[in-house]
């Protein structure tokens, strides 16, 4: 069962310089229960749809058309006021940066307790219950004397730790998490992982991993949707992805240093697309060392390629025949 | 002459203690020290990339600083082709200092604020002609060419200003302004850190074309352990301020030996689906350098640690060619 279903979402950015074309056209499913990874470089759009889901995308963007259907029910056609009653409830976001998105003047305790006590106006003692509960899922170490420390007194691993807990507050049954371990050490990191890992086993909670990184996508994720430029390129189990990558997928498997070996990098050339004036045709045609002049003139459509694999390119098929 | 058995670059023993004051308004008070970098040592040799690898805070940053004076160290020695560097940096003549200036370059993490808005390509790259002097006026425009040639940029880039261009390419611009003044050895900080996973294996990349045409020497420092091994021949693990394990980096990988080490390594995500990690997880986070624990700094986070862990350093100790391990019970991870 698919728990969220996102149609052709297209969000843009009406701003002094042009219109930046974030989303173009965006469509995935998420299976309930299931982890799913959202990869992309920086500026493929994986915040934007984020934000478009739970209808935060801020000015001056704006969300101008698709479909976004959350347990069948479509969430771009509901008031604002049972948007506000959503959020955070049915489904929650740990944002990009924990340092900016922690309010600095308030103590930990008073800010989490304060989401608990607008949402199910309830008593504050009970709100705070709940917060060192939820602190406690998060495993944050001495949650009880925590409540009175403010953000800048915790460490990195710790804030990402509290905003852990603040996005499980209301217990939500879907959770995007917003590059959660960039700027974290990989030790540190490694925490994080296996905190989201045991936190979606046990809760059954269904979980959104946005990330650039291939290596967590493999490690933590049954299926991937990867970006680019606004445009999904693919999407499928992991298995199926690693094994007939899209091109640019492939491109970037082959282009990332790994641990467990030393090969030769193959670069892929050229920069990041402007989304203002984005390429003609596929997106990633100029960098795609398989383009022809299809390519440049036509944009592929999102095809259904069997193994629930979905796949935006020209030559996919043709190429899979060569390899 | 350069004796073929003398390392580019020897550090001996070096130390940075950074000093901490109180917070009282009249009485400044010293009542502590961030033990930066601590009794490091490590050579360098012509022509080698040597990874410096470990977590935030770790003191990579600073050993690089060190290495170039941009930093004072306490204590300790930086020998550059056989000579000592500090004395050169400290008492030596301008001309030996911008001699010294000109063989050792750095190029760092952000290539955003490293590159001044207003100037051109063109006045960046050729800036260090104007403070070196070592290039003649009428050679700047043909060396520029030739400087953006080498890390892949066109001629007409040359016109252009920093804003113009992408991270990846900024970061070319910062490369081709180290090497206007020929040096022989680089420190590259994190230089692929800021950027897109797409453009990291580019510049990569070009870091290694270098060292193949030109014959640099580089210390790379980063926190990621993949890029490390992908572009070094040997390697150093820093944990608080020491070097807790260093071998060349088919060894590091394929055996390491130091449980922080390992632990690092289990924690790196694989971008094969079919390879599972299987983390070590280490409890807490690295303790402030600040008065750092006592005997092995790793104990409180080792699950290995003995009450000998707590109260004895152990010693870097030669574990096999070209590998050495501070640690006291590493011949049972060997
Ligand atoms: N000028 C300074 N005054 C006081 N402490 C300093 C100073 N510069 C660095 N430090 C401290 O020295 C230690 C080592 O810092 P350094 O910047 O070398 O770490 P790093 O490994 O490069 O970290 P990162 O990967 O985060 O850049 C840190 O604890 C840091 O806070
Ligand atoms: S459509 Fe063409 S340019 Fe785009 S990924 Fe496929 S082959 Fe490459
Ligand atoms: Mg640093």
């Amino acid at each position: 069962m698919n728990i969220l279903d996102v149609q052709n979402l297209k969000t843009h950015f009406f701003t002094e310089a042009g219109v930046v074309k974030a989303l173009e056209d965006i469509s995935f499913t998420v299976e309930k229960g299931c982890t799913v990874g959202l990869v992309g470089e920086s500026g493929s759009g994986k915040s934007v749809t984020a934000q478009s889901v739970l209808r935060i995308v801020p000015k001056p963007g704006k969300i101008i058309g698709g479909k976004i259907l959350f347990d069948g029910e479509d969430l771009l056609a509901k008031k604002e006021d049972d948007m506000r009653k959503f959020r955070g409830k049915k489904i929650s976001l740990i944002f990009q940066d924990p340092t900016s998105s922690l309010n600095p003047l308030f103590a930990i305790g008073d800010q989490l307790a304060d989401i608990v006590i607008q949402h199910d106006r309830v008593k504050k003692d009970q709100a705070l219950e709940q917060v060192i509960k939820t602190l406690k899922v998060a495993r944050l170490p001495d949650p009880e004397q925590s409540l009175g420390q403010y953000p800048h007194q915790f460490s990195g691993g710790m804030k990402q730790r509290i905003c852990i807990a603040r996005a499980l507050l209301l217990n939500p049954q879907l959770l995007f998490a917003d590059e959660p371990t960039t700027n974290l050490d990989v030790t540190i990191q490694a925490q994080i992982i296996t905190l989201l890992k045991d936190l979606q086993r046990d809760l059954g909670m269904t979980l959104v991993m946005i990330t650039h990184d291939m290596g967590i996508v493999a490690e933590m994720c049954k299926c991937v949707v990867v970006l680019y430029a606004g445009h999904v390129m693919e999407s499928g189990d992991i298995e199926t992805i690693f094994e007939k990558p899209h091109p640019y997928t492939e491109a970037l498997l082959k282009a990332v240093p790994r641990l467990d070996q030393t090969r030769k990098l193959t670069s892929i050339p050229g920069n990041i697309p402007n989304l203002i004036d984005p390429p003609s045709g596929c997106v990633f045609h100029p960098r795609c060392q398989y383009a022809i002049n299809i390519c440049m003139e036509k944009v592929p459509p999102l095809e259904d390629v069997g193994g629930s694999h979905f796949i935006t390119c020209h030559r996919w098929r043709e190429l899979q025949g060569g390899r | 002459m350069i004796d073929m058995a003398q390392p580019l670059l020897e550090v001996k023993d070096l130390v940075k203690y950074f000093p901490v004051y109180s917070r009282g308004i009249l009485m400044k008070k010293v009542v502590g020290q961030v033990h930066a970098v601590d009794h490091i040592n490590f050579a360098i040799n012509e022509c080698e990339t040597v990874g410096l690898v470990g977590e935030s805070g770790c003191g990579k940053t600073t050993t690089g600083k060190l290495i170039l004076y941009l930093e004072r160290p306490t204590s300790g020695e930086v020998l550059f082709q056989g000579r000592d560097a500090i004395k050169t940096f400290s008492k030596g003549s301008g001309e030996e200092k911008m001699r010294l200036r000109r063989a050792m370059q750095m190029v760092f993490q952000n290539p955003y604020s490293s590159l001044d808005p207003r100037m051109t390509v063109f006045d960046i790259i050729s800036e260090p002609f104007k403070i070196h002097k070592h290039v003649s006026s009428n050679e700047w425009k043909e060396r520029v060419y030739k400087l953006l040639e080498l890390v892949g940029l066109e001629p007409y880039h040359a016109e252009r200003y920093p804003h113009e261009f992408s991270g990846g390419q900024r970061q070319r611009i910062c490369i081709a302004r180290a090497l206007a003044v020929n040096p022989t050895f680089i420190i590259a900080d994190e230089p692929v850190s800021s950027l897109d996973v797409s453009i990291r294996a580019q510049i990569l990349n070009l870091i290694m074309d270098l060292q193949n045409k030109l014959g640099m020497s580089y210390l790379y420092i980063s926190h990621d352990l993949s890029s490390v091994r992908q572009i070094s021949q040997r390697v150093m693990v820093m944990y608080l301020g020491e070097i807790v394990e260093s071998a060349t980096t088919e060894k590091l990988f394929d055996r390491p030996v130091h449980p922080y080490t390992r632990a690092l390594m289990s924690a790196v995500p694989i971008p094969d689906p079919k390879r599972k990690m299987n983390i070590i997880l280490l409890p807490g986070e690295v303790p402030s350098p600040v008065n750092p624990p006592s005997g092995c700094r790793f104990h409180p986070r080792c699950q290995y640690a003995t009450s000998k862990c707590s109260q004895e350093k152990p010693v870097l100790a030669q574990v096999d060619v070209d590998h050495y391990v501070s640690c006291h019970y590493y011949h049972k991870f060997i």
